[in-house]
């Protein structure tokens, strides 16, 4: 790897995500080739849907690893992201190793004999067999390394993010019980965030920042053409041109990729073989998921099919 | 050229982003990997490794193009295109024909090394020696632009302008034609060191003039600024607001545990028999600062109250609750415009509607205690900002008793100075009986520690 030229290396990420159907444009791949190199994660902004969380995914599946995914909310701690006493397990097998117990400990005379011989058994009840491993965790073990997603961090709290801090550097984590626990193969990290709130300095630092736009007309229309194998070609020009146009409106939530997608798919289900101002009207739902919206963008329907079809035209 | 990328993370630096020493490492590594080969890669390499956000990455990228976009020699220069034209240009021959002539051919020996190297028209290598050349000057230590003439003296010494002109003077007397393209050639130098030391100004010295405007417009007097200056004041502003926010957004969570809660941790372990395997803990219940702002608009005190509205609101994650209410003779609610439109149109809808009147604070105060006093909660800090200064008419301070009475505390902010308090119609003594804290804020530096002290309360 090491002795290709970097640019031949970042084309072949960008034609082995493409084989998965992710079409990225250099700076993803760039990125993706980076975090491989100098094993950092990767920290992707952007609005919703211009695929952060598919890249994980078409990542995953190019290098042939698991994806392991690990989704944040609001109270989500340690115990939920990367392991978990079994109390239950541990309460059940004090009570089978009862007897056993009370032979061990019988030839105590005294109190503190007794403790004593307790000790002896170490930590029988704090070992790796009660442990329950989280998302966190279970990343760090696997043998053939993978692929962790941390999805949407912004959305959990402000400590949440110092817990990750370790894993982030030093790929391990630290349980109080049993010592430190080392990736086996450092996994590659990919965290997403909708910047619902600032993350803060130390999170950040860690890792290669990577925001994720809106796509180029060209580069949108790829994507389709990728995802949605059945549109011509005069209609995916047209559809992408339009959804740049509806993109340059103040709007609450602009359509993404994933609407594209999703609006492309609705038009080959519907047999259209060009965009008109009533199809548009009909399907403009899946583009714009807010009334307001709507109904903003409606009166300029046929402005923008018009410009649409004239960029078609020149470009 | 590590010396290049060391130079390039201080002009970083300068344009605003944020760069560590750890970081300026994970940079250097990341570069290593792909190679200085391809500038977009490179530039991708960096922009990934350094820029924290989109600000950023516009902000860094914008000094990447800065940084290694070398000034080329002009080419409409005329001894640029002497070297070439005797063999391409028809045209340009019979200009400067004479020279060539004279020149024919490479440059006497005898000549120091710069200038061989402007007579034999080497740009590489003439970009090269003032590189190295602003190195030993240590052009990256430039700061202001009145230090331009003496950078740029400096590059052409390291660069042996000395030898250069005593060979000058020399050739003059025995070769002029070739002191002439030497002079020209000289010249032409010339005006590459000084946009190169034109380009080391915007790169390096970006942070120290930021940092001098900065500090003078946190002192100046909000309330005569001038007109050029109110956006940068904004920008500042919005700058303090986001450093509050880190300052005060994320509570410590360990702060807020309190006692056991038994009957939680009776609950949650109903399933081992009441053994408390897990423990739950009340949580002390802290308060977010609820701010109802009285903001004077009249004429002496609209632009702090513009400022300090404009700081107030884009606390957000901070405060919880912000209503805010403007006056001058009476009293609306102006937080929904505050919410909804950009700064500039805000300001000018609350100016047209209850604006540059002449203030009537008792008036005011009524309309605020007969609409607005159910705003008020025992949670809630007023903050009322104005000069005082009732025209002689009642100032009814026994209103502004029951606001005090009603609310957790009440902060009067003052633009005017303590010596006129009191004085002429200032019925600021009067009401200061009733406020917690009586403060003077009429610079930026003093709003920023106002609100900070205010917010800092609920913590």
């Amino acid at each position: 790897m090491a002795e290709q030229k970097p640019s031949t290396a970042i084309e072949a990420v960008e034609s082995g995500l493409a084989a998965q159907g992710y079409i990225a444009s250099r700076q993803i791949a760039t990125a993706v080739f980076l975090s491989q190199q100098i094993e950092k994660p990767i920290l992707v902004e952007g609005p919703a849907g211009v695929g952060k969380t598919e890249l994980a995914k078409a990542i995953a599946a190019w290098r042939g690893k698991k994806m392991i995914r690990l989704q944040c909310y609001e109270g989500l701690d340690e115990a939920k992201a990367l392991y978990e006493w079994k109390y239950a397990k541990q309460l059940l097998y004090t009570q089978i190793l009862k007897d056993k117990l009370g032979e061990v400990l019988g030839g105590a005379q005294t109190l503190h004999a007794a403790l004593d011989q307790l000790h002896d058994f170490g930590d029988v009840f704090f070992s790796k067999e009660f442990v329950e491993p989280r998302p966190l965790l279970q990343a760090l073990e696997q043998p053939g390394g993978c692929v962790l997603l941390i999805d949407e961090i912004d959305k959990s709290d402000a400590e949440f993010e110092s817990l990750l801090l370790e894993i982030l550097s030093d790929f391990q984590v630290t349980i109080p019980e049993l010592g430190t626990v080392s990736a086996i193969t450092p996994p590659t990290v990919i965290l997403t965030s909708n910047s619902e709130r600032d993350l803060g300095d130390a999170l950040k630092r860690r890792c290669l920042h990577l925001h994720i736009g809106f796509p180029e007309q060209r580069l949108e229309e790829r994507i389709v053409e990728s995802r949605v194998p059945g549109i011509s070609q005069t209609l995916r020009r047209q559809m992408v041109g339009f959804i740049h146009e509806i993109r340059s409106l103040d709007l609450k939530k602009l359509p993404s990729v994933s609407e594209t997608i999703d609006w492309a798919r609705v038009l080959v289900l519907l047999q259209a073989a060009e965009l008109d101002t009533d199809i548009v009207k009909d399907t403009l739902n899946v583009l714009l998921k807010y009334e307001a919206d709507i109904e903003a963008a409606a009166p300029q329907i046929t402005t923008f099919i018009a410009k649409a079809a004239r960029s078609n035209v020149f470009g | 050229m590590r010396e290049n990328l060391h130079r390039f993370f201080r002009a970083a630096r300068g344009v605003g982003v944020h760069v560590s020493p750890a970081e300026s490492i994970d940079a250097m590594r990341a570069v290593s990997q792909v190679g200085f080969s391809n500038r977009t890669i490179l530039r991708d390499t960096l922009l990934l490794t350094l820029a924290k956000s989109q600000d950023e990455k516009l902000a860094l990228g914008d000094c990447f193009d800065l940084f290694f976009s070398q000034p080329e020699p002009r080419e409409n220069e005329p001894e640029a295109g002497r070297n070439e034209d005797a063999s391409q240009s028809a045209d340009q021959s019979s200009q400067s024909g004479s020279t060539s002539e004279a020149g024919e051919g490479q440059p006497p020996e005898e000549l120091g090394p710069l200038a061989q190297m402007l007579l034999s028209q080497d740009r590489n290598a003439l970009a090269a020696a003032i590189a190295s050349a602003s190195g030993a000057a240590s052009l990256s230590d430039i700061r202001y632009s009145t230090q331009r003439g003496i950078f740029s003296s400096r590059i052409l010494d390291a660069m042996g302008l000395q030898r250069l002109r005593d060979e000058l003077d020399e050739l003059t007397a025995t070769n002029p034609a070739l002191a002439e393209r030497l002079r020209a050639a000289l010249d032409a130098l010339r005006e590459m060191v000084r946009d190169t030391v034109s380009q080391g100004l915007a790169l390096y010295a970006r942070e120290e003039a930021e940092n001098l405007r900065n500090e003078i417009l946190r002192n100046a007097p909000l309330a005569r600024i001038e007109r050029r200056q109110v956006a940068e004041m904004r920008a500042l502003i919005r700058q303090i607001a986001r450093r509050l926010r880190e300052r005060y957004s994320k509570p410590r969570k360990r702060q807020r545990r309190g006692h056991l809660d038994v009957r939680r941790t009776l609950r949650r372990n109903a399933a081992w028999g009441g053994v408390p395997f897990l423990t739950a803990w009340k949580r002390k219940h802290r308060d977010r600062p609820k701010i109802v702002a009285l903001c004077d608009v009249s004429g002496s005190v609209a632009q702090v109250s513009d400022f300090f509205l404009l700081l107030i609101h884009s606390l957000h994650e901070v405060v919880d609750d912000v209503r805010s209410f403007a006056f001058s003779s009476h009293t609306i609610e102006v937080s929904e415009i505050l919410e909804k439109k950009s700064p500039e149109e805000a300001m000018a809808e609350i100016m047209s509607k209850v604006g540059f009147g002449s203030s009537d604070y008792g008036s005011s105060l009524v309309d605020f205690e007969k609409d607005f006093m159910s705003t008020l909660t025992p949670q809630t800090t007023v903050i009322v900002l104005g000069d005082a200064r009732t025209n002689n008419l009642d100032p009814r301070a026994d209103i502004l008793r029951r606001i005090s009475e009603r609310s957790k505390r009440l902060v009067w902010l003052n633009p005017e100075g303590r010596l006129a308090w009191g004085f002429g119609d200032s019925e600021m003594p009067r009401y200061a009986t009733f406020c917690s804290v009586v403060r003077q804020c009429a610079t930026a530096q003093q709003l920023e520690r106002a609100v900070s002290d205010i917010v800092a309360t609920y913590q």
